[in-house]
Formats: C-alpha cells, structure tokens, sequence
C-alpha cells in the first residue's frame, strides 16, 4: 500500500514513483498495489492513478483534511491499514511522509525504515527462523559512506519511507482505472489540535528530474566568471544548472540546484562536473547519468573514477572550448 | 508564567567528518575512531528552549539515552543553561531502533512530573531518519509540530511556529504540550557560559532508583541516572528485543569504476568529444 500524498489535489511525483515501484514488486509476488489518500476533493484525480499501476484507492475525505496535518492524518491511515492488513506501507520521503509515518508506525508498534533509496523483495534467516519474500529496505547510513540494508519481517505491515527521484515513475500505455474506495473515519474535534494559519509554496522553477542535461558546479567553478560559463553551456544544450553542496551552502546557487544525497537524485542523458571532486554524497545523486564528463585541475579527483569521459584543466578554459565547439558545431 | 520544558539529546559519531583514519582498508567505519559529538540539531533544540527560558522564564531539563560516555552531551546542557539533566542508561537498551528508543525515551519522560514543551533536533547524523521525535510524541500523545525553522509567538498555553516543507513553509498553531522537532535553520546556538562550566564541570551521574522527581538542591549536585528499572520499563520492548528493524547487512559504498576516456584538454579534444555526444544524439 502506498501513501499517496497530494498538494492541493496533485499527487506529490514520489507518490507515483513508489505506486510504479511497488507494481513491479507485486508483480512479482502476485499482490495486489493499493493507495490511500487523505484531502478533500480526491475522486477527481484518484482514479487517475491506474496509469501508475494503482489497482485500488481508499479515500478518506473531509474538508479539514485537504492540507496535511499530524494527528488527523495518523488516525486515518492507521484505521486504513488496520482494517485492510497491507503487507508493505510505503511513504515519500517528503516533510509530510516524515511527519506522520513514524507516528503511524509507533502507533502499530511496526518497523519503520527511514529515507530508503532502494526496495528489493528477498528472504532474511534468523536464528533458525527464515522469511520469505519480506521487504529489503535499503538506504545509506553514516552520512552515506555505508549502505545498509533493514528488515523488519515480524511487522506487519514493514513500513518505508523513500526518497523522491530515486524510483522510477513509469506511465502504463493502456491505463486501467483504479477502483476508488471511498472509507470514513469518525473524526473528532479534538483530532484536528493544529491550527493551520498559513501555507506558503513557491512554485519549483527548477526541477533538475526532468532535465536531460545538466551542467553542474562544484567548488572549483564557484566563481562568477566559471558560472556564468556554467549558466552559459547549460542554455546552449537546452539543460539545466546542478550544484554540489558547498556552493549552495555557500550562497552561490540556490537549493533546488543542488544534486547528491541532500539535494535531489537526477538521471539525465548528460552529466557534466565542472570543477567537482566527486565525494560520495555528490555521487549518490549522479551516478546513474547516462553519460558523465568531468572536468577538474586534479587528475587524482575521485570524479574520475565514475566519468565515461575526464577532462583535466581549468574549468574555465573547458568550458570556453566546448561551448566554442558546440556553437562552431550548430 | 513559567514553562516546564524537556530537551532530548543525542550523542552521535561525527558522520560529517569521515576521514581517512575512520576508514578501515576494507571500507568499513571505525566507529571508535570517530568522535562523538552533540548532534548538531539537537543543539538548535537546546537554544530554542533556552531562548523561552529566557523570555518568560521555566525549567529546562536536559535528557539523553545512551553510553554513560553520553553524560558529556548533557553536561554540555548544563554549560550553556540547560537546569537539570537525566541520562537514561542501562545495557538492556544496546541495538533500539527507533521504536524501542522511543519507548524508553517515553517511560523516562513520564517519570517526570509533565511538562509543557518537549524539543527534539529534526534528526540525528548517525540514522538521519528523523522518526525518534514523532514516536515520542505518538507514545505521550501529545500533538506534534515537525521540522520547525522559527517559533513566532509562545504563550502559557499556545505556540505559533513556522514549519519548512519543500519549497516554502508553513504557519501552524498549537497548544502546549507539544512536541517540537528543531531544524538547523532556527537559530546559532549559544556557546558555553564560562562560569557554568566552572560549577558543572565535576558534576557526576548518580543512580536514582527511587521514583521521585525532586531535584533537592539548586544548583543541582548530580545527573540523574536512570536504567531500564527505575524507568520502570518493560526489558522486552527495550533494546534489540524491543525493535521491529534489524540490520540484514551492511555494504560499503563501492564505486562502479568506470572506463574513463580521457580527453585532452584542447580544442580538438574538445570539439570530437563534443562530435562524439551530437553523433550518439547525447546533446
Ligand atoms: C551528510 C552529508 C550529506 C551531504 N550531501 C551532499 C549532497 O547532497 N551533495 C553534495 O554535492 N555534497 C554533499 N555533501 C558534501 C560532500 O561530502 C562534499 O563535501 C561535496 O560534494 C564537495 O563539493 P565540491 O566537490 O564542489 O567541493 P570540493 O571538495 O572543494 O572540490 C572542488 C574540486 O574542484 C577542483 N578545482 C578547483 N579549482 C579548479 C579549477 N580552476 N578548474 C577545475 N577544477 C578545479 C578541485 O580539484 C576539487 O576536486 C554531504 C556531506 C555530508 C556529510
Ligand atoms: N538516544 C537518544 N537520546 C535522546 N534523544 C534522542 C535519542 N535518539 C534520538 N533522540 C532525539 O530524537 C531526534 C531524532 O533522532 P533520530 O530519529 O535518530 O534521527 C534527535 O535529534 C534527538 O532529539
């Protein structure tokens, strides 16, 4: 069963992503995929979701429903997954998945693992006890030098958060509708304690998970002059500006441009590191481009080690050519 | 108005600073060659109840569970205000999850006599998972108010905060008690007040079995101690026995070492590697 999480009635990407997931994963064991959604106004865009494989939804609405909130949205979810037994309860790893899941989970005393970037079905042996076909729950740990793998096979259900971008959202060809489930609650007053006063959300203008082609700065283009080089390579291939963690630290780049563990997991065709060493919480978000050139003045740099393609000079002179090359080429 | 507030700190291995040494050849991690630290968000925790304590005045109490090694994290609570501090220590509680840290944590927290505010960091650096906070707050059942960047008003019985979600923020009110998990962006912490550190520098832990909450003398003489009895705890839900996840392995971050082309840094260079990517329709 998957947390479909919406934001004014869209469903948050993860939430398709984890739907097109768990499809996979129930192919596989001949289960069925299941959503639950919280709001006001959901038949609208629920039955939408078979296209993502979604084979049923349960709806919970209520006008107090249609922004996020703690206490109201546990008690929802909990009498839900009480009542149709899910073997697997997924949630995005959003600030929303990550409010409410641990809560769910205390509350159904069951496994939570947080801010996993993969999901594999397999079998765990314990103590003369085996499972079969239990959730592997797998995310990095330790500031992401380590990758662990979590079970949680005596919980039912085993619960997860994931990370947004790391599952791929795949659209059916010949979308089947998703049956909609419509379920009450018997809502208190006393369940909704928070008073929302306001929502504020800046459109995204940056969405480096679409992108097809980003050119991205690390420290060694920090400068004014290597990103407007940057900026400069990334409108002429139609791309988009990525950034490793220290430059937005630093204030040279928003967030929303930042690739790597804390910032956003891209896959694009083309993958250009200016000026990048390539530590491994950069390339947890980059590593499955398709293609990687890297361009840093230390031929020792970790970048390397991944890149189809090394470039070892100045990022500026690099970037002046390719761009000269390009244009010569058009 | 004085506000009875708790602050949960953990202390963790400083996972930001994974060096060489802390790398053993195999690629796995010398636990014991990192530094433990004060997780850093729990010290934006600490400030926030602090920075209350000093408007409207209250109680901090500082609380931690883990090693007796984990006394130094609540020490620390006291050099920067903090008024008392617990450490809840016992080997039974050796390989909790969240679920079972959670528990221990609520069954320390209800000895003591209510509160009004309990603050958390966001997350801890170790896990990163971020779960120990709400499952605290599910175990009281007290409301929540998560990921919290700024505290806009407080009164006795009511708290406004600003909450960071993606791509902007919300504005949430409440009323107390609550539970508030803190993020990095609320505030510079304080640093050590040099005359508290003289007064708690000697300070020890002492085992408290007796089911009291009374600290008898001001300033305080001892860090309360508490193990998995005098929390009045059941022993099967603490520790490994008491979690719903379990490690089935754990893998280093190996690096799919690629055939790197190496392309000379010239305009030819550039211009075929270029060709090269328009011919495969890269770019
Ligand atoms: C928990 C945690 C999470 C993290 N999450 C992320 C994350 O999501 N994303 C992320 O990117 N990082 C993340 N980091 C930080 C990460 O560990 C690295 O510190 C960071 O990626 C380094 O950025 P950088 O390569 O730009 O800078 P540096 O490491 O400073 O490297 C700069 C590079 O530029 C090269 N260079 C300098 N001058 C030039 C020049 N003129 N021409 C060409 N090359 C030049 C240098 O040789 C060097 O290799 C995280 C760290 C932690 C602990
Ligand atoms: N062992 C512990 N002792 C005290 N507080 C803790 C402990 N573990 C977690 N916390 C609190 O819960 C927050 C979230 O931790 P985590 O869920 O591990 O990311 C931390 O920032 C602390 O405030």
């Amino acid at each position: 069963m998957v947390f479909i999480e919406q934001n004014d009635n869209v469903p948050a990407d993860v939430s398709l992503e984890l739907l097109s997931r768990a499809r996979e994963l129930a192919d596989n064991l001949g289960l069925e995929v299941e959503g639950v959604a919280l709001g006001y106004g959901l038949q609208n865009w629920l039955p939408n979701l078979g296209a993502y494989g979604c084979d049923r939804a349960y709806a919970l609405e209520d006008e107090r429903l249609a922004h996020f909130s703690s206490i109201p949205y546990t008690k929802g979810l909990v009498q839900i997954i009480q009542k149709h037994q899910p073997r697997f309860m997924l949630f995005g790893a959003t600030t929303t998945g990550r409010d409410v899941a641990p809560r769910v989970a205390s509350t159904l005393q069951c496994g939570l693992t947080a801010d996993c970037t993969d999901l594999q079905i397999g079998d765990h042996k314990f103590k003369k006890r085996s499972y079969q076909d239990i959730l592997l729950q797998i995310r990095p740990a330790f500031g992401g030098n380590i990758i662990a793998t979590i079970v949680s096979p005596e919980s039912r259900p085993s619960l997860a958060t994931v990370r947004e971008g790391v599952m791929k959202k795949k659209e059916t060809h010949s979308p089947p509708t998703c049956r909609v489930i419509q379920e009450s609650c018997p809502w208190e007053s006393g369940d909704f304690p928070t008073e929302i006063l306001e929502v504020v959300r800046q459109a995204k203008n940056v969405d480096l998970k679409t992108e097809k082609v980003i050119v991205s700065a690390g420290m060694g283009a920090s400068s004014p002059e290597s990103l407007k080089l940057v900026r400069e390579l990334a409108d002429l291939l139609g791309g988009e500006v990525g950034s490793s963690r220290p430059v937005v630290d630093g204030g040279f780049l928003h967030k929303e441009h930042q690739v790597g563990q804390t910032g956003t997991t891209v896959r694009p065709n083309l993958y250009i590191a200016c000026g990048i060493s390539g530590q491994i919480q950069h390339r947890a978000g980059m590593s499955e481009a398709k293609r990687i050139i890297a361009v840093n003045s230390d031929p020792e740099a970790p970048i390397f080690d991944i890149a189809h393609y090394g470039i070892v000079g100045d990022v500026n002179q690099v970037l002046q050519r390719m761009i000269k090359a390009y244009k010569q080429k058009l | 108005m004085s506000l009875n507030m708790l602050v949960l700190v953990k202390q963790v291995p400083d996972t930001q600073n994974v060096t060489g040494e802390a790398m053993r050849p195999d690629g796995t991690v010398n636990r014991d060659a990192l530094p433990a630290i004060f997780n850093p968000e729990d010290l934006n925790a600490l400030e926030e109840a602090l920075k209350i304590k000093d408007r409207l005045g209250g109680v901090v109490t500082a609380m931690s569970m883990g090693p007796p090694k984990a006394a130094d994290v609540v020490k620390e609570c006291l050099y920067r205000g903090a008024d008392k501090g617990i450490l809840v220590s016992d080997r039974g509680f050796a390989g909790s999850d969240t679920l079972a840290t959670s528990y221990a944590l609520t069954c320390a927290i209800t000895r003591l006599s209510g509160f009004d505010l309990v603050f958390c960091g966001r997350q801890a650096i170790d896990g990163d998972t971020a779960q120990v906070g709400p499952q605290v707050a599910e175990k009281l059942g007290v409301n929540q108010l998560t990921c919290v960047a700024d505290i806009l008003d407080i009164s006795r019985d009511r708290i406004v905060v600003k909450r960071q979600i993606e791509n902007g923020y919300e504005k949430l009110a409440a009323s107390l008690p609550v539970l508030l998990t803190v993020t990095s962006e609320a505030n510079e912490p304080r640093s050590a007040n040099a005359k508290r550190v003289m007064g708690f520098k000697r300070i020890v832990c002492c085992e408290d079995a007796e089911g009291t909450d009374c600290w008898p003398c001001e300033p305080i003489e001892h860090i309360k101690q508490w193990d998995i009895q005098a929390i009045a705890a059941d022993a099967e839900r603490c520790g490994f026995s008491g979690s719903a996840t379990w490690v089935k392995k754990i893998d280093n971050v190996v690096l799919t070492a690629r055939e790197t082309k190496g392309i000379e840094n010239s305009e030819p260079g550039i211009s075929g590697l270029i060709n090269e990517l328009m011919e495969e329709h890269i770019i």
